[in-house]
């Protein structure tokens, strides 16, 4: 399953999508996250529960700019510390 | 006291023509939503009875509330209740429930019962979020997203204008939909803003079935808009209150160009998440019961 967290508004479109399948469960991406955007969760897949990375709930509708610090570079270190490559960013500020 | 237009009909029903006590195995589901607390009571999997009512202050009293009220009549005590699972907003706030399961899962899983397997695209139009679902023939999710950031595609933004027209809840789609010409929409998002930018309108000397169909208009725009990042497959169906409010619904099938399948007879729209969870209270009851 792919999870997109984050939103769209006027000021442009920023998520960050994490697929359930992919994830390992082995938590990098939260050690390697500066602001404390990711954390851990228990999530019932196929009846079973499983651990997998996601959005706090703190950060879900500010992600724009709590992600914003390791922006502009096209990998965040969450993406680079995701060796099954199940962290995506969209990242689509409008242009004014 | 002035009139409560606002307030939408709650209520409870069992389905006709069946016997809980001859039931193998039955469960429930509790959705405690942010406006709305909905218990759905299964035998077998099967629909048996359901109740829908307002969540109050206390997440704990409203399921406790809605509980009752689902086995009010029926002769069914708690204790015939194998399993229960909570979800919704105040999923961890159920005292009697043996698990938390998130409202997405739910949501997908209900939908498949009450529509059947041919549904890929999940739409719920809560209370105070919307979420978008892709789902498998098993109504298993493959994605979502939700959005929570703000009350305008939600329905308790309704409910502030349906205050503030003084029309009733129930009427708001149809009214909208008596207008011979469709206005712009509102151009606030926000539903504070929406308000006053309503008040304003009504001050030019627009009819209120034009205001109306202005915020029904800009609440189907922004919902198309998240529905843009999980695109819609057919068969695509919408849960949720905001599902009864055909101004939204038609406005929205519009401008996506996919009309959703009809509303189901023998289930309200915003029981889809407590029968998902009733289902999934089967499936962990068996699970759990089955020698490792």
């Amino acid at each position: 399953m792919i999870v997109h967290y984050g939103y769209r508004d006027g000021s442009g479109e920023y998520f960050i999508s994490v697929d359930t399948d992919k994830c390992n469960s082995c938590g990098k991406c939260v050690e390697v996250c500066p602001q404390h955007v990711l954390e851990m969760i228990t999530m019932l897949i196929d009846l079973e529960d499983k651990l997998v990375a996601a959005v706090t709930e703190e950060h879900r509708k500010k992600i724009k700019y709590s992600c914003a610090p390791c922006k502009p570079e096209k990998k965040p270190p969450c993406v680079i510390a995701c060796q099954q490559e199940a962290l995506v960013h969209t990242w689509k500020p409008v242009k004014p | 006291m002035s009139k409560e237009y606002w307030r939408w009909p709650e209520y409870r029903r069992t389905v006709p023509g069946k016997d809980w006590t001859k039931a193998g195995v039955i469960t429930a589901g509790v959705d405690i939503g942010s406006v709305s607390s909905k218990v759905a009571i299964m035998t077998d999997g099967e629909l048996y009875a359901y109740s829908i009512m307002r969540t109050g202050s206390s997440s704990p009293d409203s399921a406790q509330k809605a509980m009752n009220w689902a086995l009010e009549g029926t002769g069914m005590k708690l204790d015939n209740i194998r399993y229960v699972v909570g979800t919704g907003y105040g999923r961890v706030n159920v005292p009697f429930a043996n698990r938390a399961i998130t409202e997405i899962a739910c949501h997908a899983r209900g939908a498949n019962y009450m529509w059947g397997p041919s549904v890929r695209t999940v739409l719920d139009m809560g209370g105070q979020d919307c979420k978008a679902i892709h789902c498998d023939d098993k109504g298993k999710v493959t994605a979502f997203l939700m959005n929570d950031k703000c009350a305008a595609g939600t329905g308790r933004g309704m409910e502030v204008f349906a205050d503030l027209l003084s029309v009733p809840i129930q009427d708001v789609g149809s009214m909208s939909l008596s207008v011979e010409k469709e206005p712009e929409p509102v151009s606030s998002t926000c539903v504070v803003f929406a308000k006053s930018e309503a008040v304003g309108l009504l001050r030019k000397g627009w009819p209120r079935e034009m205001v109306l169909a202005a915020f029904c208009s800009a609440m189907a725009h922004r919902i198309s808009e998240l529905l843009e990042k999980v695109k819609v497959e057919k068969d695509f169906v919408i849960t949720g209150g905001i599902a009864k409010n055909i101004g939204v619904v038609s406005r929205l099938e519009n401008i996506i160009g996919i009309k959703a399948l009809p509303r189901k007879e023998e289930f309200d729209p915003m029981i889809a998440g407590s029968i998902g969870a009733a289902l999934f209270a089967k499936a962990l009851y068996e699970k759990e019961a089955k020698p490792a």
